[in-house]
């Protein structure tokens, strides 16, 4: 390379060639503000997300079932805390992240907003919305900035049972009595297209896309991956004998693909603006949260400042 | 039923558990920040996991094929035998925090007796559950020391706190029948000595904390019979919603 | 939201097992240093992956800084006389 290549070239060279990025590396800004955007966004989506299943923690109806909710919604916690440690590698502060919710600055994912109304739906989210997002997740482990690579490999390794704990959960109730038959099946209507628009805009709508292409940070297209999920789940829904409520999806013998209808647009840009069923109830819930533990969080600074004062009188003496 | 005293006494370990740990898990998502919401939820799953283990050897001992489930979500309040302490609401932080150290301190000097305890399995639910134990005490009673000698608002409310749940805390200290039958028979230990060393350690703890320890000990009575607050049947309604509305269901 | 209630960042390293080192497993938030590790523990140890946890203020790290210009997207691999496959072994010297 010669001395008349910008940093720039540079980097995007260092990154086609399948190298990683680490905190204290050169790169362009806009590289670390698409990167505090997404990993911030992510860190928002797994505490947000904790909210719609720890509606059920307390009626899960085993005490084994709510071991694993439980057990699993506390691994949501962790994966947010880990993606906030990735995110203030690249010098953010938690603390404005969290105000960027709070004010409802920051994104985090659609999907929260639905609200959950049977326990089919903690069987429906572990099976279809965990499923989405590991798949987006598994893509995210060879992204191209270290930190957050990491952190995904390790929330990929944790998230490996969510899935199956809750098509496990579709597994007991389609197999159950015939209100649990219809419970799953609701369910599953309600969350299959949800699900489906995880995956963000189509790619000719999605502009940003590209450039996170390039980078490296992103390594499949929304389109590529929403197609790879339906094609996985449509079987996993055959065998537990629910319809997936789309009318246009069958299999395509050419493209060895399953095609689908359209999704509602529409709708998944309300979301977006805030306008879904549960978009004010759950910023709502993290803000207090977040509020009521402001004197809980400032006693144990305190604390650990006096005790810091008293060790240094203690070694003065 | 040929060990009805084993049986209640069990089931009083077991539905203790149970409830601290239903109490517990309403906190999951909602706590002051996300570490801590993590460790409320971990002593939640400990909780639960004892309560599993003690429900699953009740219901062994009551035959008749109950298990866990059918001991955790086919009985009404009256039939609970968890501490009235354990089912007080959550409150906030500081409210969670006092009944947690009070009754982590209690359950420490229980547990490491119960591992001794002649009953075999009791002994060994015990000795698996003492090491989650010792972790919550010694949890809770860091907490009590940074709220008690953290700010003066801090300072305050967790006085207030640990004043307004201190009379639900007698009743663990002091035997009754049962517990004096369960200490003849080399299965339980004896309360006198747990509430020796339980007002030796609240204070040891409270007074680094800057607190005060409220007088006597809490004179209300009635779960270890079956006899609870008015919060017990919200929880059971909460909890047994599901098995109750589908009986003849499984999940 | 004052900064009074911000807790600092602590880099958390955990031995897996007895002969391995620490290895860096990632970060998190606390007042102190007791608090630190048992938050380590329940944050980064809940699939029982550790026997021991180092937890250190991350501002007490120092990092070496890579530089911005000449070395720093070159991979310092130019002593390759340092790494085993660099010397040819004929097969019939076995495993060396």
């Amino acid at each position: 390379m010669g001395e008349s290549h910008s940093l720039e070239e540079r980097f995007q060279a260092y990154v086609d060639a399948e190298n990683k990025i680490e905190p204290k590396d050169w790169m362009p800004e806009r590289y670390r503000k698409t990167l505090i955007r997404q990993i911030s966004q992510h860190a928002h989506s797994e505490v947000v997300g904790m909210l719609p299943e720890s509606n059920w923690i307390t009626r899960a109806p085993s005490l084994r079932s709510k071991l694993i909710l439980l057990a699993k919604v506390q691994d949501e916690a962790g994966h947010g805390l880990y993606l906030y440690s990735a995110a203030e590698t690249l010098g953010a502060d938690r603390k404005d992240m969290i105000d960027d919710l709070h004010t409802g600055k920051a994104k985090y994912s659609s999907i929260f907003n639905y609200p959950t109304i049977s326990w089919a739906d903690m069987g429906a989210i572990g099976w279809l919305v965990d499923g989405a997002a590991i798949a987006n997740q598994v893509m995210l482990c060879r992204t191209s900035y270290g930190p957050y690579s990491r952190a995904m490999v390790r929330i990929c390794k944790e998230e490996s049972f969510h899935q199956r704990q809750g098509y496990e959960i579709m597994m007991r109730l389609a197999k159950g009595t015939p209100e649990q038959i219809a419970m799953a099946q609701d369910a599953l209507n309600r969350w299959w297209w949800p699900s489906i628009m995880m995956f963000g805009p189509r790619d000719e709508d999605s502009p940003n896309s590209a450039q996170s292409m390039k980078w490296k940070i992103k390594r499949k297209s929304n389109d590529e991956l929403r197609q790879e999920f339906i094609d996985k789940t449509v079987p996993q829904a055959e065998f537990l004998g629910l319809t997936i409520p789309d009318p246009d999806l069958k299999w395509n013998e050419e493209t060895g693909h399953y095609d689908f209808g359209e999704i509602n647009w529409d709708e998944f840009y309300q979301v977006i603006k805030g306008n879904g069923p549960c978009n004010k109830q759950r910023l709502d819930d993290r803000r207090n949260a977040h509020e009521a533990g402001e004197w809980v969080r400032e006693a144990a600074n305190a604390y650990a400042e006096k005790e810091a004062q008293r060790r240094k009188e203690g070694n003065a003496a | 039923m040929e060990n009805a005293n084993l049986y209640d006494y069990t089931l009083r370990l077991g539905d203790t558990a149970l409830i601290l740990g239903q109490r517990l898990s309403e906190w999951c998502g909602h706590g002051p920040v996300l570490e801590q919401d993590i460790a409320l939820t971990n002593i939640a799953l400990d909780q639960i996991g004892q309560a599993r283990q003690f429900l699953q050897y009740a219901a062994e001992l009551k035959g008749d094929g109950a298990d866990e489930d059918t001991l955790a979500y086919h009985r009404d309040a009256h039939e609970f035998r968890n501490l009235l302490l354990v089912e007080q609401p959550n409150g906030h932080w500081g409210d969670t925090l006092a009944r947690q150290f009070i009754f982590d301190t209690y359950n420490y000097f229980l547990f490491e007796r119960l591992m001794k305890s002649k009953d075999e399995r009791i002994a060994s639910i015990a000795i698996k559950a003492m090491k989650e134990i010792a972790y919550h005490a010694q949890w809770s009673a860091e907490w009590i020391i940074r709220l008690g000698d953290g700010t003066q608002e801090s300072h305050d409310k967790i006085q207030q706190s640990i004043d307004d749940v201190w009379m639900w805390s007698g009743e663990m200290l002091e035997a009754d029948k049962l517990d004096v039958a369960m200490m003849e028979a080399g299965i339980a230990p004896d309360l006198n000595e747990i509430k020796e060393l339980w007002l030796t350690k609240v204070s040891e703890i409270l007074k680094i904390a800057t607190l005060e320890m409220p007088e006597g000990t809490g004179h209300q009575r009635g779960g270890k019979k079956g006899v609870h607050s008015e919060h017990l049947g919200y929880i059971l309604a909460e909890m047994q919603y599901l098995p109750k509305s589908y009986p003849d269901a499984t999940w | 939201m004052s900064d009074k209630s911000n807790w600092k960042i602590w880099e958390v390293f955990v031995r897996s097992k007895n002969g391995l080192s620490h290895k860096h497993a990632g970060s998190l938030h606390a007042p102190d240093a007791e608090m630190a590790l048992k938050n380590a523990r329940d944050v980064y140890t809940r699939r029982s992956e550790g026997v021991s946890i180092w937890v250190v203020e991350s501002e007490a790290i120092t990092a070496s800084s890579p530089d911005e210009k000449e070395p720093l997207f070159a991979p310092s691999d130019d002593k390759v006389y340092r790494h085993p496959t660099f010397y040819e072994i004929p097969d019939e010297v076995g495993h060396m």
